[in-house]
């Protein structure tokens, strides 16, 4: 009898990451790289300068024909139908009960073309759920494995993209995307990311992402860009507090009591509408909340306490370098949740103390 | 700096320790600050405590995880290292030097032999024979 043994993907970078010293960790399936110089070096790279990360594991889904304007808009919690070509939004699919199947991209390329990019945990679940609920009158197209992503990202991004292409990516708008030839190769480019800065991602076939990742380091050198890994790529997302599926997010969380009720078109039909309308009318009874820990590094799965009491746990945790400060996201009751709040998170069976803070811990200087 | 300083023993946890008399300085390798990167937060135990050996005896954080550090030795904590709870990332930067942990009054010396040569431990870490510096 054959046994199959479960085997790592490799994105087509992977040689690139060995090359460049990374250190190499299990993701979502894929061997990716968490760190090449060392999470703290990277995390202050991309918000003084620029990183380039490989994002080449997570999932993009291709839309096309008369009915997918309307098929995505009644899949996505946010306004798809109100984008114009050359657009895209943030969203949510949600299932019937209100809850978050993933969290999502939507682009619109064409004039009956759209792009979704999803997290690469949730590829086969999103595909089943999309599929599940598309008419006739929509093609769908998942090409998560042909498709390579590189993201470009932090105040540098801009120029250094620029020297790569003829195209006018810089004039692009924030969560502008359009078809552009990055150093040669044709792709597509969104101004889009998950850092907390201004950045770009860039969508090419996967067998271009070398010649692609090797001429924005190239472009980036002077301006001291550095290659990204996952480690910083979540102290970057945390400080600008962005969700993370499988930590703040997942199918027994619903967007109101995530913080993401303005993802939320509560006056269009979507699938879970009805739920999530009508928890934000009898108002959650618990909430994420952005906490400081004072004396100790919270993480993913500590208790969150109150006088002793568990009252809730956290999601999200780490020493964010920008900050400079200990934070972390977590669910708590609403009425702890009020920015002042003292509360402690149980760490090593000691309640260490903590504070509720305004989000994002960090939102970039204008 | 050598990477497995030739005057120092060491655990198979990575802390190695400087025996003076009946006072042993305590810390973490230079291979365990490698393998945990940024070190952003040390925990270590209170002065007139007593560490046993082997057994934890604080932690320190990265900014990825939280790792135990283990007793190399036993004895009664006769100082800890203020310097490195304020600035964590010296047991990146120096972690021979200044990025020392604490000090400990040894209860038996004999525990001593417990513990790895230089050599011996830079084959515990797959480094070669006589491949200290750097």
């Amino acid at each position: 009898m054959a046994t199959e043994t479960p085997t790592l993907r490799r994105t087509p970078l992977y040689e690139r990451h060995v090359a460049l010293g990374a250190k190499i960790v299990p993701f979502a399936g894929y061997e990716m790289p968490i760190q090449y110089e060392g999470i703290v070096a990277e995390h202050r790279a991309v918000r003084g300068r620029a990183g380039l990360f490989d994002l080449s594991h997570m999932g993009e889904f291709f839309f096309t024909g008369t009915g997918a304007r309307g098929a995505l808009d009644r899949l996505v919690s946010s306004d798809v139908a109100g984008l114009a070509s050359g657009q895209a939004r943030y969203g949510l699919l949600c299932n019937e009960r209100g809850t978050i199947v993933d969290d999502v991209i939507v682009y619109r390329t064409g004039e009956a073309e759209y792009m979704i990019v999803v997290n690469a945990a949730n590829i086969a679940k999103d595909r089943a759920h999309l599929l599940h609920h598309l008419t006739d009158d929509v093609t769908f197209d998942d090409r998560s494995t042909g498709t390579a992503l590189v993201a470009v990202q932090g105040p540098r991004a801009a120029g250094i993209l620029a020297t790569t292409t003829k195209d006018a990516v810089g004039s692009l708008p924030s969560f502008g995307v359009t078809p552009a030839r990055i150093a040669g190769v044709k792709g597509t480019v969104a101004r889009t990311g998950y850092t907390g800065e201004d950045g770009f991602e860039v969508f090419v076939a996967s067998a271009d992402a070398e010649q692609v990742w090797d001429a924005l380091l190239a472009a980036g050198l002077e301006a001291g860009i550095m290659p990204i890994g996952l480690g910083a790529r979540d102290t970057l997302r945390l400080e600008a507090r962005f969700s993370l599926y499988g930590n703040e997010i997942d199918e027994t969380t619903d967007p109101i009591e995530a913080g993401l009720g303005w993802t939320c078109k509560l006056d269009k039909e979507f699938i879970g509408r009805d739920q999530i309308g009508a928890k934000k009318a009898q108002g959650p009874t618990r909430k994420v909340a952005g906490l400081v820990v004072d004396g100790g590094v919270a993480r993913h799965g500590h208790e969150v306490t109150s006088a002793g009491e568990v009252v809730g746990r956290v999601t999200s945790g780490t020493y964010g370098p920008t900050v400079d400060k200990n934070i972390a996201l977590a669910y708590v009751p609403t009425a702890l949740s009020k920015v002042g709040t003292a509360l402690a998170v149980r760490i090593r069976g000691k309640d260490v103390p903590a504070t509720v803070v305004k989000t994002p811990f960090y939102r970039r200087p204008e | 700096m050598s990477t497995v300083p030739d005057d120092l023993r060491y655990s198979k946890e990575h802390e190695w320790v400087r025996a003076d008399g009946d006072v042993a300085t305590i810390g973490i390798t230079h291979f365990a600050q490698e393998q945990l990167g940024d070190v952003v937060f040390v925990e270590l135990p209170e002065k007139g405590s007593t560490v046993r050996q082997f057994s934890s005896l604080g932690v320190v954080e990265s900014v990825k995880a939280a790792s135990d550090i283990y007793a190399p030795l036993s004895g009664e904590v006769i100082e800890r290292n203020v310097k490195v709870i304020e600035k964590p990332e010296l047991v990146n930067t120096e972690p021979y030097g200044n990025g020392w942990m604490i000090k400990v009054r040894l209860a038996d010396k004999g525990e001593l032999n417990q513990l790895l040569s230089p050599s011996d431990y830079r084959s515990h870490i797959g480094e070669t024979a006589g491949a200290g510096g750097d």
